[in-house]
């Protein structure tokens, strides 16, 4: 079969949120892990900064990172229509 | 989008999806009241007397009950419902039960004492077990849901076409699950030993009982609802302990808010431990004690005849001079307990040279990458790093968890269900630190600086239990506790928490019921794991494509119970190294499954020797490392060559995955470059999965 027009841009979308959202784990995952002596200099309501991401702050991106993921293209398959039936 | 299920009728099904899910929230509304209610009367009942041993009966028995209740509720030969749950868990449930099949005795029980132990460095597991959502969230869950099968080996079969890829994918998935199937399962005899007072080898078989029940009669289906109540329960029992310590000590019931104070005033008694006079004292006496072991370990045999014969002698001199009777009694005891042999005070003396790790000033809590210089610093940071992406990778590979995306009645949940995963997950992960802290800070403002006199119950309670748990030893003769003279397993810190906040025992019981909980979700979904690709992927796609449903079920339900009795009689040798077999299995997975799962779905040019190659490559260079530079697989295998010629830019053995993963990418992007495109038929259904619903697509959705 032959995609339509619609269907590739559906994809290209669901490709450009994914390298978005993947690019936010990376920084919040290794780039901060990297400097985390240097953040750990800034203190955080009691915390040292980097402590806090790691045992925190982090955990709370990646749970909205997939939050917004599942919304952004629950949205998108009925703008594409390509979403599922209704009971669910 | 689901089958209502027919026939089966009882709680865990119903009409509608939406019917089902208001179904499924009244039932587990009204278990966890239910449950707070039997605690709370549990409680009282503390109060009017009922001893502890019977508490810990009552908790084992009527939660291993409980489990065994809801399996034979759900029992079926049914093959979507035994292998997929009907694929009707709604988002939010199969979150609870992710959350349950994931966190497993050692997130429960072992994480808050790791994070006690190494301090910042501890937090590479907090990052690495929660961020590898992100990445189930984004390349797999809605894909494998759309694709819909059965097992994790189905999608490497119809994708790369062929039993090769799918033989592969079965090898590496029994390789990942078995490992950490023995440590629970190790777990849970631990558990039921300390509850109950029964021998390790009948608790181990007592709580297999209690797994067997429930994936042996309902399978996955039964597996995922006791999985929700198992994660209520343990959810429960972490949080009331944290909660209560933090109200003793803060005066705010909410750890996780307010713990960034308490770290602040830890730091500040870190600082004046190290320089205090005292604990100096005591660390310069185990440094001369491991120094002497050292050097007597040189040459064993004379510094054994040197030893024994200069006590001989100081007896003999004791007697010849007439000393008093008590001089000579204490002569006499210092020859009477001399090692017996050669090999005793090797063994004696080893022990004691290995003190010199006490000798170390304490660790400083949130300091990242401790080290000496900057190099050590380096190489702390890299290792971080690296044990942070082989734990987010290889959850995302984990086939136990993946299976669980199956299930959701749509491709809409399964992205909804990933969310709730992670929140679930995140309840426990969040608040592990926050207790890591506050009973650091316990530990060091009240019980350093105590009187041996006067220690609190909590410390000869658990002293008496296990000293390698916790031994405190009044090492310079000084009447006051020293930092260093606390030695302190990690596992305490959970087991512990209830009476360091001086909770009535009940709500220990409550802890170890947890980690119960814990330990025997997990185990139920990775022997079904296991029973599932021997029996699905290789009896009936590689051998017997003509086996009917009834067969393939009764196969499979055969085969779980074999899995079970192998895993139990392995746990029962008690292997060493239990833990570090366990942190491999993330190594190999991410190795493994990660580069051909995601390429598979988001690269049409990957084809099957592509797949297969870089499978083997990643899973090989990944064991290769470990098996040349982890101490225990070196024995196994007979590796003599020095550790520091086979160590790869100073990464631990842990952390191999970090070779395996590009490797395997790398092999399956070349290869296929090299060989022919996949068929027609390969690419729609590359396509099918990639679209929720696709107009005009061929490939027939088997899920839906």
């Amino acid at each position: 079969m032959q995609l339509t027009q619609q269907q590739h841009e559906y994809w290209s979308k669901n490709l450009r949120v994914t390298a978005i959202l993947l690019f936010i784990w990376f920084v919040v995952t290794f780039v901060m892990g990297f400097y985390a002596r240097e953040l750990n200099q800034i203190n955080f309501f009691g915390w040292p900064l980097a402590f806090y991401m790691s045992a925190q702050g982090s955990l709370i991106i990646y749970v909205v990172i997939i939050w917004y993921y599942a919304r952004y293209m629950n949205n998108l398959d009925r703008v594409y229509d390509v979403h599922e039936g209704e009971d669910d | 989008m689901a089958t209502p299920a027919t026939g089966t009728g009882g709680v865990f099904s119903a009409g509608s999806n939406k019917a089902f899910k208001s179904q499924l929230k009244k039932v587990y509304t009204w278990y966890t009241g239910g449950f707070i209610l039997f605690v709370i009367a549990l409680a009282i009942a503390e109060q009017m007397g009922l001893p502890r041993n019977w508490i810990g009966y009552v908790f084992l028995f009527a939660t291993v009950g409980l489990y065994a209740g809801i399996g034979v509720m759900s029992r079926t030969s049914d093959a979507a419902e035994y292998y997929v749950a009907g694929r009707r868990v709604p988002a939010l449930f199969n979150g609870m039960a992710t959350g349950a099949d994931w966190m497993s005795a050692a997130s429960f029980i072992g994480m808050a004492g790791s994070l006690y132990l190494l301090g910042f460095n501890g937090l590479a597991f907090i990052l690495g077990w929660t961020g590898g959502y992100c990445l189930v969230a984004l390349f797999l869950a809605p894909y494998l849901r759309k694709f819909g099968q059965f097992t994790i080996p189905d999608f490497l079969g119809a994708r790369y076409g062929g039993n090769i890829p799918r033989f592969v994918g079965i090898c590496a998935a029994i390789l990942c699950s078995f490992t950490y199937v023995v440590a629970q399962i190790y777990g849970v005899g631990l558990i039921t030993t300390r509850l109950t007072g029964v021998t390790f080898e009948l608790g181990v078989f007592l709580g297999l009982g209690g797994i067997l029940v429930c994936s042996f009669l309902g399978g996955m289906r039964a597996v995922t609802w006791t999985q929700v109540a198992q994660y209520i329960i343990l959810i429960v029992a972490y949080m009331i302990p944290v909660v209560w310590l933090s109200v003793k000590i803060t005066g705010v019931p909410v750890p996780q808010a307010v713990y960034g104070k308490v770290l602040e005033k830890v730091t500040a008694r870190e600082a004046d431990l190290i320089k205090d006079p005292k604990e100096i004292q005591v660390r310069d006496i185990f440094k001369t004690r491991a120094a002497d072991a050292s050097a007597k370990l040189k040459d064993v045999d004379k510094s054994f005849a040197d030893g024994k014969a200069a006590l001989a002698a100081a007896v003999a001199k004791a007697e010849a001079d007439n000393a008093a009777p008590d001089v000579v009694d204490a002569a006499k005891k210092a020859l009477g307990s001399y090692p017996k042999d050669a090999a005793a005070a090797k063994a004696a003396w080893t022990k004691e040279a290995a003190l010199a790790a006490r000798a170390a000033p304490p660790i400083r809590h949130a300091e990242a990458f401790p080290g000496k210089d900057d190099a050590a610093r380096d190489v702390s940071r890299r290792n971080f790093l690296a044990l942070v992406f082989c734990l987010m990778v290889g959850t995302a590979a984990l086939p136990h968890i993946l299976m669980r995306y199956y299930t959701t009645p749509s491709v809409r949940q399964a992205r909804e269900s990933v969310f709730w995963s992670l929140f679930f997950i995140f309840l426990l992960y969040f608040t592990a630190p926050a207790l890591a802290v506050l009973a650091k800070f316990d530990v060091y403002t009240f019980l350093v600086g105590s009187e041996f006199a006067k220690l609190p119950q909590w410390v000869a309670s658990w002293q008496k239990v296990d000293p390698s748990l916790l031994s405190i030893i009044d090492v310079n003769k000084d009447g006051i506790v020293q930092l260093a003279e606390i030695a302190i397993g990690g596992d305490i810190i959970v087991l512990a928490t209830p009476e360091i906040a001086g909770l009535p025992y009940v709500i220990s019981g409550l802890v170890a019921a947890g980690g119960l909980a814990a330990a025997l979700s997990t185990a139920d979904g990775l022997l079904l794991t296991i029973a599932n690709a021997l029996s699905h992927d290789f009896y009936y796609k590689m051998l017997d494509p003509n086996a009917s449903t009834a067969r393939r079920v009764t196969i499979s339900k055969i085969l779980l119970l074999v899995v079970a009795l192998i895993a139990a009689w392995v746990a029962s040798q008690k292997p060493a190294d239990i833990l570090f077999l366990v942190s491999a299995a993330f190594s190999l997975a991410a190795a493994a499954f990660f580069p051909a799962l995601t390429l598979g779905i988001f690269w049409k040019r990957a084809n099957k020797w592509g797949a297969t190659l870089g499978m083997l490559a990643g899973l090989s260079v990944t064991f290769y490392y470990m098996a040349t530079t982890q101490p225990w697989l070196r024995g196994v295998f007979g590796v003599t060559s020095p550790i520091a010629d086979n160590i790869w830019w100073g990464i631990q053995p842990i952390s191999a995955g970090l070779w395996g993963v590009p490797l395997g990418f790398i092999v399956i992007i070349v290869v296929s470059m090299l060989t022919p495109a996949p068929n027609r038929e390969v690419q729609e259904l590359v396509e099918h999965v990639r679209y929720p619903n696709l107009t005009g697509d061929t490939v027939k959705s088997l899920g839906t």
